[in-house]
């Protein structure tokens, strides 16, 4: 543990202030495991960090008014390291999100749609597993017992992209990726040992593995 | 499948953890990190942290403790006491909680349900309700002001309507507490949980009475709501979350391991 909390030190991770509430708990997260970690909205310092997180609580409408704002929209477009994309943050991946009929990033195809529950409690809020439908080093030691923890309405459908899925009511993308460009729907942040092996996952992700992806 | 949720509750008081019986008599328990810590690493789904003070003397209660919780637990939790408006809840948000719960100030003022909906997201609204059964006239009555004996009151609402109203302003959670059994540790309010589930299409959680494993399983089974939280039966001992995992799992109860 040491050992890891060393290394990791060395690697340096911004979060890219969107200006919605809510960054502490990945920032602590990111802390925890021991990164040189920062909350940014400056060009500079996100396009010089060894990885990036998009986080996310709030609309996709809202925080793309924020991005937009900010003048992060080509920057976050043409970054080259490994960039996770959390919740809302993977959803501002894609081409569209319909909460807000407003258009994203566009770094992974698809499109953000109401989550189709047939008939489950809406949100999708609580625990529940994944199914990993690609091997990627990004789901290293993910199990079909492990539970992740999900809060959300708005989903994106399952693609060539989706690299895991998840099952309420429809099957949804739980992970997508493509290239250097990955999105968690649920918050890895607050999964417990789960989270924590996927965030690590995340950390240890070099350019070469995600080469072809 | 999406898993049941347990959910220890740990009442506030100056940053320290207390407990009282039917809301009185509050007792010191222990500091508040710790015991969120070990809770978060015992197995707990999440936590939620209540001030009980809060909302009943009307005074400006530091909440530095949420950062602290933050900084050490990788679960999701919910701060609920004193939020009266958007303001208040972004700064428990940004302190790191990852829901709000609102109570007697959702009475008071049921627009602001709507106004934290808009700002925050439902995900992030839970809506309170103390709810009393009066064996005269038969009828579950909401309670406010329930974190301070000499101002309870009973208001205007029956519990069901409530229920119904709270979700139209956009609630994304509801914590139904039964004050007829809280802190009594005879089981959850199975009828009204029954009652209020048929009515409530947001996640439902159930509050008040827990005081053996099989109380669970009967209010995930029978009540079918999504989470049970508890209180006592944690903070003393009585029950380890781990052991109550196992049996919860034994029962077919799906539960994360």
């Amino acid at each position: 543990m040491t050992d890891l909390l060393a290394k990791n030190s060395q690697t340096s991770l911004v979060i890219v202030d969107t200006g919605c509430a809510n960054i502490t708990s990945v920032y602590c997260a990111i802390e925890r495991l021991g990164c040189r970690v920062a909350i940014s909205s400056d060009a500079a310092v996100i396009q010089s960090a060894d990885k990036v997180i998009i986080p996310g609580v709030g609309t996709a409408a809202q925080a793309m008014a924020n991005i937009s704002a900010k003048n992060l929209v080509e920057v976050l477009q043409n970054l080259t390291q490994p960039t996770l994309g959390i919740c809302l943050g993977m959803q501002l991946m894609t081409d569209y999100s319909a909460e807000g009929d407003v258009a994203c990033l566009g770094l992974i195809p698809g499109q953000v749609l109401p989550l189709e529950a047939k008939g489950l409690r809406l949100p999708h809020m609580g625990w529940n597993t994944l199914a990993k439908t690609v091997n990627h080093p990004l789901l290293h030691g993910l199990t079909a017992t492990d539970y992740v923890y999900f809060v959300h309405s708005f989903a994106v459908a399952p693609s060539e992209f989706m690299l895991a899925s998840c099952d309420y009511g429809s099957q949804f993308a739980a992970i997508i990726g493509k290239g250097n460009y990955l999105g968690m729907q649920f918050h890895p942040e607050r999964s417990s040992s789960v989270g924590r092996k996927l965030l690590q996952n995340f950390i240890t992700l070099s350019a070469t593995d995600l080469a072809g992806n | 499948m999406l898993a049941k949720r347990l959910i220890p509750c740990l009442d506030v008081r100056d940053g320290m953890v207390v407990k009282g019986v039917q809301f009185r008599n509050h007792e010191v328990i222990g500091d508040i990190v710790p015991l969120a810590r070990r809770y978060a690493e015992e197995g707990a789904d999440e936590l939620v942290f209540y001030d009980i003070t809060a909302s009943s003397d009307g005074r400006v209660v530091d909440k530095s403790w949420v950062r602290r919780i933050a900084e050490v637990i990788d679960i999701p939790f919910c701060v609920a006491g004193g939020i009266k408006s958007v303001e208040d809840a972004g700064r428990i948000l940004e302190l790191g909680a990852d829901k709000i719960s609102v109570n007697s100030p959702a009475l008071a003022r049921p627009e602001l349900i709507q106004e934290l909906n808009r700002a925050y997201g439902q995900q992030c609204v839970v809506v309170g309700i103390d709810s009393f059964f009066d064996k005269d006239t038969g009828l579950y009555q909401v309670y406010q002001f329930t974190g301070d004996e000499s101002r309870t009151a009973k208001t205007r609402w029956q519990t069901v309507d409530w229920v119904k109203e709270v979700q139209r302003l956009g609630a994304g959670e509801i914590v139904l507490n039964c004050m007829n059994q809280d802190g009594v540790r005879q089981g959850y309010d199975l009828a009204q949980l029954k009652l209020v589930r048929d009515a409530c299409k947001v996640p439902l959680i159930a509050s008040g009475g827990a005081g053996e494993m099989s109380h669970f399983q009967d209010v995930f089974l029978q009540a079918d709501v999504d989470g049970a939280l508890a209180a006592s039966v944690f903070h003393k001992g009585i029950i380890q979350i781990s052991d109550l995992k196992q049996f919860l799992l034994a029962a077919k109860v799906e539960i994360r391991p």
